[in-house]
């Protein structure tokens, strides 16, 4: 028998729209949904990789719980009645002797959150967390303090656009597969990329313009181009007049910033940071100045994203075509938003644990601060946490120094880990759950934001073909164990989503047609100069942020320029494959195929220096030496002399991944003593602030 | 030479190496063998700019074949109709002959069957109407698959948009 699904791609956070074909309940082909304009069967390498990551024996195949040390890789399968009562029982000693606050749960985002974290609420727990410290806090503070909303309230018209300016911000490496081709399209009609970055990424091999920038200088460039658009009276008028406040104070505080003195921090010629700001303001309003998504970088990294943002206000671009436009929601478009779980349920009012909200008032409560949890973890101030349920999360691989980690983790009762593949804190929990893969599993609807708004559905294509299991039937499961099973009557998620829809006028039936609904006939635009609607006290733009300054943090922070490697020394950078989603497809056999060990870039004068030669194996060490390893050197002129590089997500330790156990090395075990180095403003890690040596290997 | 033109605007290819793994899916291939490869060339620096090139490297289909004259078999065939060169694999005794007469390296190995496997420009979706995997799925629509006499010369297009005067 053969069979089309309509479903949503989960091999990385993008989220494409895919068409699955089954027969005999075997998937033999997934593409981009034909459906959709942007995809018409179009999908990356990681999405075809999806069968082998289906059929992969190397991934989660029962419910297994811990036998000997944490870590030490000795487990017992089990059942799921077994595994569900253990968790249940541990959980209910740390409820019974710390509260219901002392379990906390993390994931990675996304739109298929709502059972999981009304499992949580519903406990009685505020610590939810996910994994944005060690990716867009920064931006979504940034945005917050301008906007009155966060990172989100915008989207990427580049259909439109005439001029994209991206820091470091990879995006036809990162594939998100409808805006690289748009992106590709934008190139065909002549239009331009600006691409900054440390090195030459692949966004650099397409792009009109290409600056190899000395590190941590982003924020000095874009003061320079700030101060040049001021001076040259190059901004929107109009739209500053009646948007933005404070620009007299951004004016005064620019002054100093020249692209004279932005050349010496940053290594572009200021005649060029002059002919740059002209050309983008001929382009104006249809230019985007690119605010970053994984910008935890440095430790002004929040200064540099929201300076990209106050560049867009000054040239105009937002909600004009080609630029930033509002994303539009179901209320926009004059439709009934999906039922709300969570709404349902009372949401504790228990302070969070790391503080985000009340002892830090400049972090929005929201996913909090991973790093600030590990120390209220460690330090059981202001209240122990004992329990501890990672779903889809991998802190170990993600944030610096997982040996600093794992001390706040051995702190804990319970360590949970849900996940469809082994992840580096799986390994280190206590019970490990095999969460289906998104072939084998269907999730909650989710809304769209956007021009047109939307309604999409992911449904599984065939039954778990092991022994995994679905997420909101996981978490069901130990609802009903643990007396919140008032809140989880539902019989199955068909029978969930038929309550989510309920007044929304669409139906299930509507939702497998195509994968998707949209709740709007044509895109939907605002007023720019009339009807804009910014949720900042004043109604504005607020370059002088009432909100920051209320926390104490500057809204024009004076620039610093980032240290120098010493001699030998330099920054570790990291970044993404085309081929990888992090540290998660590693080990997937056709992805591994074709990149299976990730390599160290390395400046072709300071490798001279060095007596290090193209392919040579080079041993490179931690700045305070406790970690070292060896790997293979790419040698290049196409990074910056301060700088080496390698892609994320190697080096993993766990045997039973046999394709990527101990290939190449990976950069978070480099960034020892950076565990709790964060951007003060905008709370995300400093992953950047990471130095090594590096010499050729004996 | 097949009927049929595989065409890859270098242009708007980004290197993402998706058409590897749209071939080794579709064909349910293990790790080993691949069909089509992207060749990585570069970077190198271009009117100051860096620069690569993501070189495309399937089966030519050529007029004739030296894999097909090589084969002691009978396994490797040029398809009478449209000249697609491809292997039989129930006749292929996995002797290599056609891996060593093929100048680019395009007959691959499969381990697991013993056999040999390449590009047939997934001739089973092509006689249902369909393109082959990797130009249906390619990324950013870069491969251009058909009939040579039917295919618009994406260059060309981009070219005439370029230099186009309105007098």
């Amino acid at each position: 028998m053969k069979e089309s699904v309509y479903s949503i791609c989960g091999m990385c956070t993008v989220r494409c729209p895919i068409r699955v074909d089954v027969e005999n309940g075997v998937v033999k082909w997934i593409e981009g949904n034909p459906h959709d304009a942007g995809m018409a069967g179009r999908l990356c390498a990681k999405g075809s990789a999806g069968i082998a990551m289906l059929y992969d024996y190397e991934r989660p195949q029962h419910p297994m719980i811990r036998e000997g040390a944490r870590g030490g890789g000795k487990w017992k399968k089990v059942s799921w009645d077994e595994a569900l009562d253990y968790i249940a029982d541990k959980l209910k000693a740390t409820i019974d002797k710390y509260g219901p606050r002392a379990v906390a749960l993390s994931d990675r985002g996304g739109p298929f959150r709502e059972i999981h974290r009304s499992f949580l609420r519903a406990l009685g727990s505020p610590n939810y967390i996910n994994h944005d410290a060690t990716c867009a806090r920064n931006t979504q503070h940034a945005a917050i303090s301008l906007f009155g909303g966060g990172r989100k309230t915008f989207n990427y018209d580049y259909k439109q656009c005439k001029h994209v300016v991206l820091y470091g911000r990879n995006v036809l490496e990162s594939m998100r597969v409808k805006n690289a081709n748009i992106i590709m399209d934008l190139l065909d009609r002549g239009g331009k990329i600006t691409y900054i970055d440390v090195r030459a990424a692949g966004t650099a091999m397409k792009a009109t313009r290409f600056w190899m920038i000395r590190p941590g200088t982003d924020y000095a460039l874009n003061l320079a181009i700030i101060h040049t658009i001021l001076k040259d009276n190059l901004y929107d008028a109009q739209f500053t007049d009646k948007w933005v406040a404070d620009l007299n104070a951004l004016k005064e505080f620019v002054i100093p910033y020249t692209p004279e003195w932005a050349a010496k921090e940053t290594g572009i010629p200021a005649q060029e940071i002059v002919e740059f700001t002209h050309e983008v303001a001929k382009d104006s309003p249809s230019v985007i100045f690119h605010p970053g998504w994984l910008t935890a970088r440095y430790m002004d990294s929040f200064y540099a994203s929201r300076t990209a943002y106050i560049l867009n206000a000054l040239l105009g671009s937002i909600e004009a075509p080609g630029g930033l436009f509002f994303q539009k929601g179901p209320g926009d478009a004059g439709a009934k938003g999906l039922n709300s779980l969570m709404n349902t349920i009372p949401k504790p009012e228990e302070k969070r644990a790391d503080g985000c909200g009340w002892k830090h008032k400049q972090f929005e409560a929201g996913p909090g601060l991973m790093h600030l949890f590990y120390e209220a973890m460690l330090s059981g101030e202001p209240y122990p946490i004992k329990s501890y349920i990672v779903y889809r999360h991998d802190p170990l691989l993600s944030l610096p120094d997982p040996e600093a980690q794992k001390k706040a983790l051995d702190q804990l009762d319970l360590l949970v880990s849900i996940d469809a593949n082994y992840s580096e804190t799986a390994w280190y929990a206590d019970v490990l759950l095999p969460s289906a893969t998104y072939l084998e599993k269907s999730s909650v609807l989710c809304t769209g934001k956007g021009l047109k708004p939307s309604f999409k559905m992911r449904q599984k294509a065939i039954d778990p073909h092991n022994n995994a299991r679905a997420d909101w039937w996981i978490f069901k499961e130990l609802a009903h164990r643990l007396g919140i099973g008032e809140y989880f009557q539902f019989e199955d998620i068909e029978d969930f989503w038929e309550w989510q829809l309920e007044g929304t006028g669409v139906t299930v039936e509507d939702l497998k047609q195509k994968g998707t609904v949209s709740l709007a006939d044509k895109p939907i635009w605002w007023d720019r100069l009339n009807d804009l609607k910014f949720k900042t006290p004043s109604g504005k733009i607020e370059l002088v942020s009432s909100h920051l300054e209320s926390c104490g943090i500057p809204s024009f922070k004076p620039y610093e320029s980032p240290k120098k490697p010493a001699d030998g020394m330099f920054r570790l950078a990291f970044g993404r494959s085309p081929v990888h989603t992090h540290g998660r497809t590693i080990n997937n056999p056709y992805l591994n195929e074709i990149m299976s060990e990730n390599t160290l870039w390395i400046n072709a004068d300071q490798a001279e220096k060095l007596g290090i030669k193209n392919k040579d194996t080079v041993e490179v060490t931690a700045a305070d030496g406790s970690h070292s390893g060896t790997i293979q050197a790419w040698v290049s002129e196409f990074i910056h002399p301060e700088t080496v590089f390698m892609v994320h997500g190697f080096g993993r330790k766990i045997p039973w991944q046999t394709r990527g156990y101990n290939k190449g090395l990976a950069d978070y075990r480099f960034e020892t003593g950076l565990l709790h180095v964060y951007d003060p403003a905008g709370g995300a890690n400093a992953l950047l602030e990471c130095m090594v040596s590096v010499k050729k290997a004996a | 030479m097949s009927k049929y033109y595989l065409f890859q605007d270098s242009k708007r290819c980004i290197g993402c190496y998706s058409c590897e793994v749209h071939c080794k899916a579709n064909k349910s291939l293990p790790v080993g063998p691949r069909p089509t490869q992207i060749i990585p060339v570069g970077p190198k620096v271009v009117k100051n700019l860096p620069r690569m090139s993501f070189v495309y490297m399937p089966c030519y289909h050529c007029e004739d074949p030296w894999c097909v004259e090589a084969c002691p078999t009978g396994a490797m065939q040029k398809r009478a109709k449209d000249g697609i060169v491809f292997v039989d694999s129930s006749l292929c005794v996995g002797c290599k002959t056609c891996i060593s007469a093929c100048p680019w390296g395009a007959p691959q190995w499969n381990p697991e069957t013993g056999t040999v496997v390449k590009c047939d420009y997934c001739m089973d979706r092509i006689d249902q109407g369909l393109e082959p995997a990797c130009v249906r799925k390619c990324v950013t629509h870069c491969l251009h698959f058909g009939k040579v006499e039917e295919m618009d010369d994406i260059r060309r297009k981009r070219h005439a948009e370029a230099v186009a005067v309105f007098e």
